[in-house]
């Protein structure tokens, strides 16, 4: 069991993203993205970062190289793959989840701790949980803010597709708790050939070793887990 | 084979909200400009050579749906001049 935390030029939360799969005892590796993904690999994270400098938009020059068609093909063909952040930007651009994530409607990059309230806990990513249940993570980027054309949000929430909403603590969605303008506090969302790839804007793997403090991200980074 | 330019203007689709528009219009008025309102593209011009202007379209087209613009929020147009 390898999970490859691809690294492009510019991420930077593939060692953290490491660290933190391995501290619940699940491999990865760091794999740079001109080497290609591993024979192996049984699981894919796209990192957090800033890809290409963010060049033309968050994630849309990552979304066009050549290991994504790589990933694109293991997203099919079953493998679990999760966008963090920028991975999320690069998932979306790469058309492996729906929607765009982009410029906060405050035209701000924000860097806090946000309360997401889980929507959908029949997920990989989600099943630690319990439908309601309320977690804190930290968000930390410009482009967050979750776009899509109404009939196709309409389409995501009738089948399930929301996996998180920002929300306040005790789990009310209020404009006040949405960080970033997303369409229906979205934070995060599955993929288009099914539950096990799936992309957020919030970062679990920041809120997984104790040492930090917050630990409500290991459930999701526990989707890795092989049953 | 003739040299063209093709301008390929990508633009955030009617009813999508442009926070970077908005905080500039708010610095040119408090620049003391009076405006309506203001919206930004991105312009991309692509010099290339082709068999025809036709040609030359086309493959600015391809350029745009496939890595310029994102189809989910932009709106492009692409106009193509003789160098």
């Amino acid at each position: 069991m390898t999970v490859a935390v691809v690294q492009f030029g510019g991420s930077n939360c593939d060692r953290d993203t490491v660290q933190a799969l391995e501290s619940l005892g699940i491999e990865a590796e760091r794999v740079w993205h001109e080497d290609g993904l591993p024979a192996d690999v049984e699981g894919i994270v796209l990192p957090g970062g800033f890809s290409y400098g963010d060049y033309l938009r968050a994630g849309a020059m990552a979304a066009h190289s050549p290991i994504m068609d790589e990933v694109r093909d293991a997203a099919v063909a079953g493998t679990p793959v999760l966008g963090i952040c920028n991975g999320a930007q690069i998932g979306c651009e790469a058309s492996l989840t729906p929607g765009a994530f982009t410029t906060n409607e405050s035209a701000r990059f924000q860097c806090e701790h946000v309360h997401v309230r889980v929507e959908n806990a029949d997920t990989p990513w989600t099943r630690q949980y319990e439908e309601g249940d309320v977690i804190e993570l930290p968000i930390a980027h410009g482009e967050g803010r979750f776009e899509i054309d109404d009939d196709r949000l309409e389409t995501l929430e009738d089948e399930g597709r929301v996996l998180f909403r920002y929300c306040e603590a005790d789990g009310t969605v209020t404009p006040e708790a949405n960080p970033n303008g997303s369409k229906h506090s979205i934070a995060g969302v599955t993929g288009e050939e099914g539950d096990h790839v799936a992309v957020l804007m919030p970062h679990p793997e920041r809120a997984t070793l104790a040492d930090i403090g917050v630990t409500d991200g290991q459930g999701v980074l526990e989707g890795f887990r092989a049953d | 084979m003739t040299g063209y330019t093709a301008t390929v203007t990508v633009r955030l689709k009617s009813g999508v909200l442009d926070p970077e528009a908005e905080t500039t219009q708010q610095a040119l008025e408090r620049l003391g400009f009076e405006l309506e309102d203001l919206r930004s593209a991105d312009r991309f011009e692509i010099d290339l050579d082709a068999a025809s202007a036709t040609d030359a379209r086309e493959r600015a087209e391809e350029m745009a749906e496939r890595l310029l613009a994102n189809p989910t929020i932009h709106d492009y147009e692409v106009d193509v001049t003789e160098r």
